[in-house]
């Protein structure tokens, strides 16, 4: 519809002072999706938070803040590993994803679409699927955890605590892996689109005054590819701290994630000011960290 | 393609010698092929220290591909380059004695001015960094803009700044690979005298490579005439302007008119040379190539003079073409460019200097015209005549 108004002016839309209000109508949809879909959840979650009631009798807004307090206590735990699991998997991604965009940008020459399609093929598939495809890529059978056996990795990462006894699944590195796989791509789009427009003459420079290709990395395509890095991090770290599938289905009680316990409690226990107190706790806590961390990398200007 | 063994590869710590590594740039018999085309070939060239050297040619000539071979960025195929007694043909470009400005300057775009000057010095760990980076702001006219982004300059400006990130190392050898082409009419101009007196400034060697004639002329000591990997000639530009060594030459530098003619008979120190149509005109022996009949005969447009038809004959000693008419003529101020039709049917180009006092001829006036024979050159006939003619007006 706003569309349209554009259209109808065709030639005189240059002269016209009477379009002036177009990029107005043009962020009309998008305000309309953000009001209907964003804000009015988010005040009635922030409302639900502070009810008190059950599901039978109903519940009425009494500003009960206590909820918080003592959801938070209870929880602080699961909330804690949230946060630990992510930034693994964000780490662990960024260090798989930076040299398989790195890889496909600069020296996949004419092989480049191709990668680029394998990269988002998963997402062909249902992310529950793929999930469940790693209960079984981990299973006591599997070749993954024969190798684990064969060579004793198995003790190691017992005896630090990412495993329990002789197996891989439900445990701390099976939910951490499954986090890595399933936001890879997040991490490998932003990292590739960054250093696709790097350009190569950039680094010809730089050997000519004196670089050695490993300092042209760090001072030439490492802090260009920053809004890669930064976009890539806050895209798979967020998703990462509220998901409640990985720790589900590769994990045991003792990795519930947050997520988890929210959807429990809205769900299953039917608790709604508790489920909605931690979900608003967890994203006012993404919400500072992500500031925290785009401020510190300063690279505000870049992106 | 046999490659030969590398010698005293990466025996030199990065950045060793640079200050001293002093001398001449020598190129031998470099050659670089791609698959089957030959982009540089068997190349000779020694290059003296502390010279404004051009490589000058139209797009393809070769003269990229010699650049970023002396630069690193490139393997030689066949040859060697050596910078006085140091061999540097399979030195990395990070371990050369030898800067580049690139034609798109490829300034870091996330470093300030004065970072992107400091590059190189901080990667040699080069001590005074801040007073080397002062002096080369100084010298460039950069320092109010040191704190600026290459995004926040205008184009000399970005100029200018990769200059001075070359400059700041005092690379024994400064390559500069069309470093004008990016700015306009008039930038370039000012830019052309300012790189001339920087490079008198600094003392170091600068290597140029441009398609541009009047660029070359403009700031260089020595130009060398590429064309398809070779060397057409080389010499100062004066020199390759007046004594042109083949129509390439002739061509490229500035407007040549070339006429086919016979030579009839030599004396001691010149020779008289039949053009068509019974005009003979006489060349000066030093001038004419030995032992060939069929030449071209040649003359610059701005050395033929316009004479009223049934005119005096001119001052003894200049060659004369009676019975032409003027095809086309266009009044530009300083001059006036004519194209007379020879009594054998050629346009040749003429341009008068509007010295005041002159005729002002119209398109279909009779005409005589006249040139000093010290002026006039022949070139071996078994050359195109119009080598170097198409490709110069493509580029413009």
């Amino acid at each position: 519809m706003s569309g349209a108004a554009g259209v109808e002016g065709g030639p005189r839309t240059r002269t016209g002072r009477r379009f002036a209000g177009v990029p107005y109508l043009l962020l009309l949809p998008g305000l309309l999706w953000l009001g209907v879909f964003f804000v009015v959840p988010m005040v009635f979650l922030l409302s639900q938070s502070l009810q008190t009631g059950t599901l039978e009798t109903g519940y009425r807004l009494t500003f009960h803040v206590a909820t918080y307090s003592d959801a938070l206590s209870q929880f602080a735990r699961q909330f804690l590993r949230s946060f630990v699991y992510a930034f693994l998997a964000t780490v662990l991604a960024l260090l798989i994803g930076y040299p398989l965009a790195y890889a496909i940008a600069l020296k996949a020459g004419r092989w480049k679409s191709v990668l680029l399609v394998m990269v988002v093929a998963p997402f062909f598939t249902s992310f529950l699927l793929r999930t469940l495809a790693w209960q079984t890529i981990l299973n006591s059978d599997g070749l993954v955890m024969r190798f684990f056996r064969g060579t004793h990795l198995i003790s190691l990462t017992s005896a630090l605590g990412w495993t329990n006894g002789n197996q891989l699944l439900s445990s701390p590195l099976a939910v951490v892996t499954g986090l890595t796989y399933n936001f890879l791509p997040f991490m490998t789009l932003p990292l590739f689109a960054s250093l696709d427009r790097l350009d190569p003459r950039l680094l010809e420079a730089a050997g000519d005054l004196y670089a050695s290709p490993l300092t042209a990395f760090r001072r030439v395509t490492l802090p260009m590819s920053m809004p890669g890095v930064v976009g890539g991090t806050l895209l798979t770290f967020i998703p990462a701290a509220g998901d409640f599938i990985n720790s589900q289905l590769l994990g045991n009680p003792k990795t519930a994630m947050i997520g988890q316990v929210i959807e429990g409690y809205f769900l299953r226990i039917n608790d709604y000011p508790t489920a909605a107190a931690l979900s608003f706790a967890l994203m006012v806590t993404i919400l500072v960290l992500v500031s925290v961390y785009v401020r510190r990398s300063g690279t505000e200007e870049l992106v | 393609m046999a490659e030969p063994v590398r010698p005293r590869q990466g025996q030199r710590p990065a950045g060793s010698g640079v200050a001293s590594a002093s001398g001449d740039l020598v190129l031998s018999s470099l050659t670089k092929r791609f698959g089957p085309f030959t982009a540089v070939d068997s190349l000779d060239l020694t290059i003296p220290q502390g010279s404004f050297f051009a490589l000058l040619g139209p797009s393809g000539c070769g003269k990229t591909t010699t650049l970023r071979m002396i630069a690193g960025l490139e393997q030689p195929t066949v040859g060697e380059i050596r910078i006085g007694e140091h061999d540097i043909t399979y030195d990395k470009p990070y371990r050369r004695p030898v800067n580049t400005v690139f034609q798109s300057y490829a300034l870091f775009p996330h470093l300030s001015v004065w970072e992107n000057v400091a590059f190189g010095l901080k990667r040699r760990r080069s001590e005074s960094v801040e007073t080397q980076v002062a002096e080369v702001l100084e010298l460039t006219e950069l320092q109010a803009l040191a704190g600026r982004k290459p995004a926040q300059l205008s184009g000399g400006q970005q100029q200018r700044v990769a200059l001075a990130r070359a400059i700041v190392n005092k690379p024994a050898v400064l390559l500069l690979d069309e470093p004008l082409g990016a700015l306009d009419l008039k930038l370039r101009r000012q830019m052309q005298v300012e790189l001339k007196r920087i490079q008198t400034e600094v003392g170091l060697t600068f290597v140029h490579v441009t398609h541009d004639q009047e660029e070359a002329m403009t700031m260089a000591d020595t130009i060398a005439v590429m064309n398809a990997g070779r060397i057409e000639q080389l010499g100062a530009p004066a020199e390759l302007y007046e004594h042109p060594a083949t129509t390439f030459a002739a061509n490229f530098l500035g407007q040549s008119n070339l006429i086919r003619a016979t030579v009839a008979h030599r004396q001691a120190d010149s020779a008289t040379v039949a053009l068509p149509g019974g005009v003979s005109v006489s060349v000066p022996a030093a001038r004419l190539p030995g032992g060939i009949d069929e030449v071209w005969v040649g003359v610059r447009p701005e050395k033929i003079s316009v004479h009223e038809a049934g005119a005096a004959d001119p001052v003894a000693g200049r060659n004369r073409i009676p019975a032409a008419v003027v095809t086309d003529a266009s009044f530009m101020g300083v001059s006036t460019q004519y194209l007379v039709r020879t009594p054998w049917q050629q346009e040749l180009m003429v341009f008068e200097q509007n010295r005041g006092g002159t005729t002002l001829y119209r398109p279909g006036d009779q005409v005589s015209l006249s040139f000093a024979t010290e002026h006039t050159f022949a070139l071996d006939a078994s050359q195109d005549a119009g080598a170097g003619i198409e490709l110069d007006e493509a580029l413009g």
